[in-house]
């Protein structure tokens, strides 16, 4: 068993970052994920030589990651919902020059300056895209710190395996509550050459050219088409998500990171009802568990999804299930957590009662 | 086959010894989509020139801006990125922090520095990143066909200021060279021109010094050049040559604006 500390998600992040032997940290504070720039600037350079650099915003720092990662080197940056929205257009250029980076968003509330406390509204900005263009990034979602810890090795597998960004969606509550965490391993920071990054135009071959522009729109098309291959290929290979109680499932009870806990709970104190109630927690949220809402959909009365939004990631549960069977929808907003209580007293309301 | 004029084979002269012009080895032979008569040719020649010269052409990585020089890439035989618009002293910033011991430029146009990239070159500049920033200042947003930029000067008509830029409701021309001189991480700060052959050699000592200075790891150098955009300002490439030595010189005065100090 590696080395067990009790941490906040976000130094639990910053940690891992270090063990993963990352390169390069570009980043804004913000709350509530200032933390993590604060934990690498203090420990990461001296003990990996890592490059930690607070840059003028966030768009200067999402900038900062493109050029690291163009010359092949892992990269990373931390933001909250406002700094991670003013980091979409250079996701959109990351995506489209197909360069492999990790950023973590610690959702709070919103729209606008919103509230520092814990939300889940930016699950369409993250998994439909979030800038222009067709390109997506692969999002985790963690639900408790030892995720926080475990997805930055995670993610940046998956950024090189696909050369795409990869986000860590989380929360506000799980950036700052405290868990007992087992760090991973430390791994020594790889000076590893890739054929595409560019480090100098190589004596004997051709120089490398980073770029989204293709003028041509046939040429436009073919990387279009390069993308959505990647991108089939990544919902094969990398959908990712967590059952419990569907052998004998009634009913399913969703959410993703911090709120699947508390479903989880909700699913507990329901069965003591009598409720045969079943979980399931999409992992990846792009490319989002379809199959496991689709399989389950024909065999139980309805899925009750609950997030803290108005009602995002239940769109993907209705596309997945396809009419099967029916799907409502309980959110708080505003960085208000739901209760399992609450959860559960509305589950009776719309599932039970009216029977 | 004897030449008529000179009364001389031409097998004689066309000899390795005898070569006084060529298109350097880091210039791609190809063709430039820029009009004719502009001055980025000339600047992205001169550019190569140096880095031939200097040996540098594996050691150096380059910036791309959004405007007319987007492609830049596609005629610089070295390893480039292509930034967004603006961002080109951001990607820099990561290019160089992850490569400290190799040569990294951007390649800029009024608009991507000084408008919207505003931010990101004076944080670059004051951050004192360690590379070189190549400004072109034609006092136009070419790309997109002849609006104003933050350089334009005041009375300057482009299609944004179809009566004149008037400084009043469209403020000012920005001298974003002399904004940053006096900050301490900026270690050179030139203005230079391409429109006669004399200022083209100096332009090129310039460029040659500023990548000195960052091999000797002195700071942010900017090399301006204020160029021409005939297209635009509806000229033919000599009359524009002559609104860049009449109209725009005066206002944005050539020579060294801050050079390092000489440690002793």
């Amino acid at each position: 068993m590696g080395e067990v500390k009790l941490m906040k998600g976000n130094e639990a992040l910053a940690e891992a970052a270090i063990r993963a032997g990352v390169d390069a940290y570009f980043g804004y504070p913000i709350t509530p994920q200032s933390e993590v720039i604060e934990y690498l600037s203090r420990e990461a350079t001296k003990r990996t030589g890592m490059v930690v650099l607070q840059a003028e915003s966030e768009i200067g720092a999402i900038n900062m990651i493109y050029g690291a990662a163009g010359c092949g080197k892992k990269a990373m940056t931390t933001s909250s919902s406002p700094g991670i929205s003013l980091m979409q257009e250079g996701l959109s250029y990351i995506a489209s020059a197909e360069l492999p980076c990790l950023l973590a968003n610690i959702n709070r509330g919103g729209p606008g300056l919103g509230t520092i406390q814990p939300a889940q509204g930016d699950y369409f900005q993250a998994t439909k895209g979030g800038g222009h263009g067709d390109y997506r990034l692969l999002v985790l979602a963690p639900y408790n710190v030892q995720e926080m810890a475990d997805f930055v090795k995670l993610g940046f597998d998956l950024a090189f395996k696909y050369r795409n960004p990869v986000m860590i969606l989380a929360d506000g509550a799980l950036g700052q509550m405290m868990e007992k965490v087992e760090l991973p391993p430390q791994l020594p920071r790889e000076n590893k050459e890739y054929p595409w990054a560019t480090t100098g135009k190589p004596k004997n071959g051709e120089r490398r050219i980073i770029t989204s522009l293709h003028i041509q729109p046939e040429k436009m098309e073919e990387i279009n088409l390069r993308l959505q291959r990647k991108y089939k290929q990544m919902e094969e290979e990398e959908v990712r998500y967590q059952t419990k109680n569907l052998e004998d499932a009634e009913y399913v009870f969703t959410a993703f990171g911090l709120v699947s806990r508390i479903a989880l709970k909700a699913m507990d104190l329901g069965r003591q009802k009598g409720y045969k109630i079943g979980w399931i927690r999409p992992i990846t949220l792009y490319p989002f568990p379809k199959k496991v809402f689709a399989e389950i959909a024909p065999k139980v009365k309805g899925i009750l999804d609950i997030e803290m939004n108005a009602g995002q990631m239940v769109e993907d549960v209705m596309l997945s299930v396809q009419g099967k069977t029916r799907v409502e929808f309980y959110g708080r907003m505003g960085g208000v957590v739901p209760t399992p209580e609450e959860i559960l007293e509305n589950f009776e309301k719309m599932f039970i009662k009216g029977e | 086959m004897a030449s008529e004029i000179l009364d001389v084979a031409i097998e004689d002269i066309v000899k390795p010894e005898n070569l006084v012009y060529r298109r350097p080895s880091t210039l791609v032979d190809t063709e430039m989509h820029y009009c004719p008569g502009c001055g980025h040719s000339t600047v992205h020649k001169i550019f190569m020139e140096v880095v031939e010269e200097m040996g540098i052409q594996n050691e150096i990585i380059g910036v791309a801006p959004v405007g007319c020089s987007v492609f830049a890439y596609q005629y610089m035989d070295i390893d480039m990125q292509q930034a967004p618009h603006g961002r080109a002293c951001a990607v820099a910033t990561g290019i160089k922090r992850m490569l400290p011991d190799k040569f990294v430029f951007t390649y800029q146009g009024d608009g991507d520095l000084a408008a919207i990239g505003g931010n990101e070159t004076l944080h670059a500049a004051n951050r004192g990143e360690n590379f070189l920033v190549i400004f072109i200042n034609n006092a136009i947003y070419g790309m997109t066909s002849g609006q104003m930029a933050p350089t334009t000067i005041e009375g300057m008509v482009t299609t944004t200021s179809p009566y004149g830029r008037d400084v009043k409701t469209m403020g000012y021309p920005l001298k974003f060279g002399e904004l940053i001189a006096p900050l301490p991480g900026v270690a050179y700060v030139t203005r230079q021109s391409v429109h006669t052959v004399q200022n083209v050699r100096r332009a090129k000592k310039a460029l040659q010094r500023a990548l000195e200075y960052q091999k000797q790891g002195l700071g942010f150098c900017l090399v301006e050049i204020v160029t021409n955009c005939p297209s635009n300002w509806k000229m033919t490439p000599i009359e524009s040559n002559k609104y860049v030595q009449n109209v725009l010189i005066p206002f944005y005065p050539l020579g060294d604006i801050k050079v390092p100090e000489v440690k002793k």
